[in-house]
């Protein structure tokens, strides 16, 4: 099972907790999908005196792991001073750092991620960067104190899966000690379970569960697709080949 | 169970259920300190759609099952209901939210350029498919409630500060100081003036991150609704909120770049977890709440079942809840 900084999660799914129908649903999403962690976005939700402590209460009642994110921060500063409040909030050194670089395609920007983690690391945080597949920019966040990378299979909320699985497979081969987390992209179970047999720790998803017409069950899926994906990948999985080998061998067949 | 009633607050709720039980004969007092509806009530705020397949899209089956009868109650109390339905749109490249759309709304009947034209020609310059459910209406919240309270007093509802008979509390978001679940949702809206528009039915347009709806309230005037944000604000409407609901009305069509800006609308709706309303019976008294982003939707079944069950004994079908102590 996955480790972030130390702390073991028993489950491979993370979930965010935007865009439900109901909180009720959301709670139903969470119990059918065993995930272990929940992202919570302070932002929007922050306002005046605790204005949103209800809708915190719920997360806090689901009884998972709570990681707060720093959704929809366009810059380092508002980035860090969302992480500060998040600290405060969550009572937790955990922060999901987003510093979004493109408006349109919410494309990390990864000069801005690189100065706010190495900050935040400073700072007694523990950073989930929000990145691109780029390895380089995985270097240097790896660098600044990074144990945990979450680069993105495809952009927020489009549900196109894995976009660059040669990628993806490369960080996995260079950063063999680094916890590994497909975020966001993800649409379909089967892109979770294939996120998994690349060797990644964890995915993390929230619009393929919330917007599907039946979100518990979507949930109860990616938890399915997700074990089966890890089971393929400690079973030391057959190397594809070009040449057919037949599983019956068809000499020696008895002749009727 | 006596049939004298106090009905604590005068919005959508509270004038829904007064209407309902004196209509039925029982003898109706509101109590509601700020007065007549107005801004301090959120259904000041509402768009006043009677929608109930489009919100079936996210909403519980019995949020469109007990919606339906919205339209008929509302006009046999008094409003004017536009019963012209909703035209459902989307950019081009969101386009798979059209097809999810339909796919979940099944009374949806696709349109083509023409058949826009025919409905709304202000957008078929703009939009080559659409989604029409007919049968779904609209009506103004502000006019409704004034209607509605000013019928009351024909019916001998009397509005006093005394409080007699049976208690039936729909103060909306105030009564959380009872009900622990429930939770405020702060929606923000725009109202504004744009000659240069012209829509006889509430347009929505559909997008994965800035949805709006529109609804016309004649003169050329707008609402354009809603953000719903997890927050028991009731003021403090954003930049960014603001904002994004007006680029969404620039891109249904860019004369919206053009309008006035009337009004800058903010409130918190009142929820339960499950997004659907209640009728609780607590210690001694009657609580109806949880309408949600569906006041004038489910106000009138709210309210009948309510009446059904404090006139005639029955117990509600749904949504109810006996908490009284045994």
């Amino acid at each position: 099972m996955p480790t972030f900084y130390g702390k073991e999660i028993a489950s491979r799914l993370m979930l965010g907790t935007a865009q439900y129908p109901s909180p009720a649903i959301l709670a139903d999403a969470f119990r059918r999908s065993d995930a272990g962690i929940a992202t919570v976005s302070v932002r929007r939700e922050a306002g005046g005196e605790k204005a949103g402590q209800d809708f915190w209460a719920l997360i806090q009642d689901l009884g998972v792991a709570v990681l707060p994110n720093t959704a929809g921060c366009h810059s380092v500063r508002e980035a860090i001073t969302t992480a500060q409040m998040a600290r405060e909030l969550f009572d937790t050194n955990w922060i999901k750092l987003e510093v979004i670089g493109h408006a349109d395609t919410l494309q990390p920007d990864p000069f801005g991620l690189v100065e706010a983690a190495a900050q935040l690391t400073d700072d007694g945080f523990e950073v989930f960067p929000y990145c691109t597949e780029d390895l380089v920019l995985c270097e240097r966040l790896v660098q600044v104190g990074c144990k945990v990378l979450m680069p993105w299979g495809a952009p927020i909320g489009t549900g196109l899966g894995l976009n660059n699985i040669y990628g993806l497979r490369s960080l996995r081969a260079h950063f063999p000690e680094i916890s590994l987390v497909v975020d966001a992209g993800l649409g379909l179970p089967s892109q979770a379970a294939h996120a998994i047999e690349l060797g990644y720790d964890a995915v993390l998803l929230n619009t393929a569960v919330a917007k599907a017409g039946d979100p518990a069950a979507m949930a109860e899926g990616f938890a399915r697709a997700v074990e089966a994906g890890a089971l393929a990948a400690e079973a030391d999985p057959m190397e594809p080949r070009d040449m057919a080998a037949p599983s019956t061998p068809v000499l020696g067949k008895a002749f009727l | 169970m006596s049939d004298a009633f106090t009905i604590l607050g005068g919005g959508v709720c509270g004038l829904a259920m007064a209407a309902e039980l004196s209509s039925r004969g029982a003898q109706v007092t509101i109590f509601d300190p700020k007065g007549a509806p107005g801004e301090h009530a959120c259904s000041w705020w509402a768009g006043g759609m009677l929608a109930p397949d489009c919100e079936g899209v996210s909403a519980e089956p019995e949020v469109v099952r007990q919606g339906r009868k919205a339209a008929d109650w509302w006009e046999r109390h008094g409003a004017e209901v536009s019963r012209k339905g909703t035209l459902v749109v989307a950019l081009g490249r969101d386009q798979s939210e059209l097809t999810t759309f339909a796919r979940r709304a099944p009374n949806a009947r696709s349109l083509d350029r023409k058949a826009i034209n025919a409905l709304e020609p202000h957008l078929a310059d703009h939009f080559a498919k659409a989604l029409f459910i007919e049968e779904e209406a609209h009506l103004d919240p502000r006019a409704t409630l004034a209607t509605v309270h000013a019928r009351l007093p024909q019916n001998g509802v009397s509005f006093v500060n005394e409080i007699k008979g049976q208690i039936i509390d729909c103060r909306g978001l105030v009564a959380s100081d009872t009900l622990a679940d429930l939770r405020g949702v702060k929606g923000e809206m725009l109202v504004v003036l744009c000659k240069d528009v012209s829509l006889s039915r509430p347009v929505r347009l559909l997008h994965p991150r800035f949805p709006l709806y529109i609804v016309p309230r004649g003169d050329g005037v707008f609402i354009l609704g809603a953000t719903q944000i997890e927050s028991g604000e009731r003021n403090r409407a954003t930049l960014r909120s603001v904002m994004e609901l007006m680029n969404a009305a620039y891109a249904l069509h860019p004369a919206f770049g053009e309008a006035e800006l009337l009004e800058i609308g903010v409130d918190a709706r009142p929820a339960f977890p499950d997004n659907q309303p209640r009728i609780r019976h607590l210690n001694d008294r009657i609580y109806a709440n949880g309408l949600f982003r569906h006041g004038f939707l489910l106000a009138p079944a709210l309210a009948c079942m309510t009446a059904d069950l404090v006139l005639e004994g029955k117990t509600p079908e749904v949504w109810y809840e006996d908490h009284r102590e045994r």
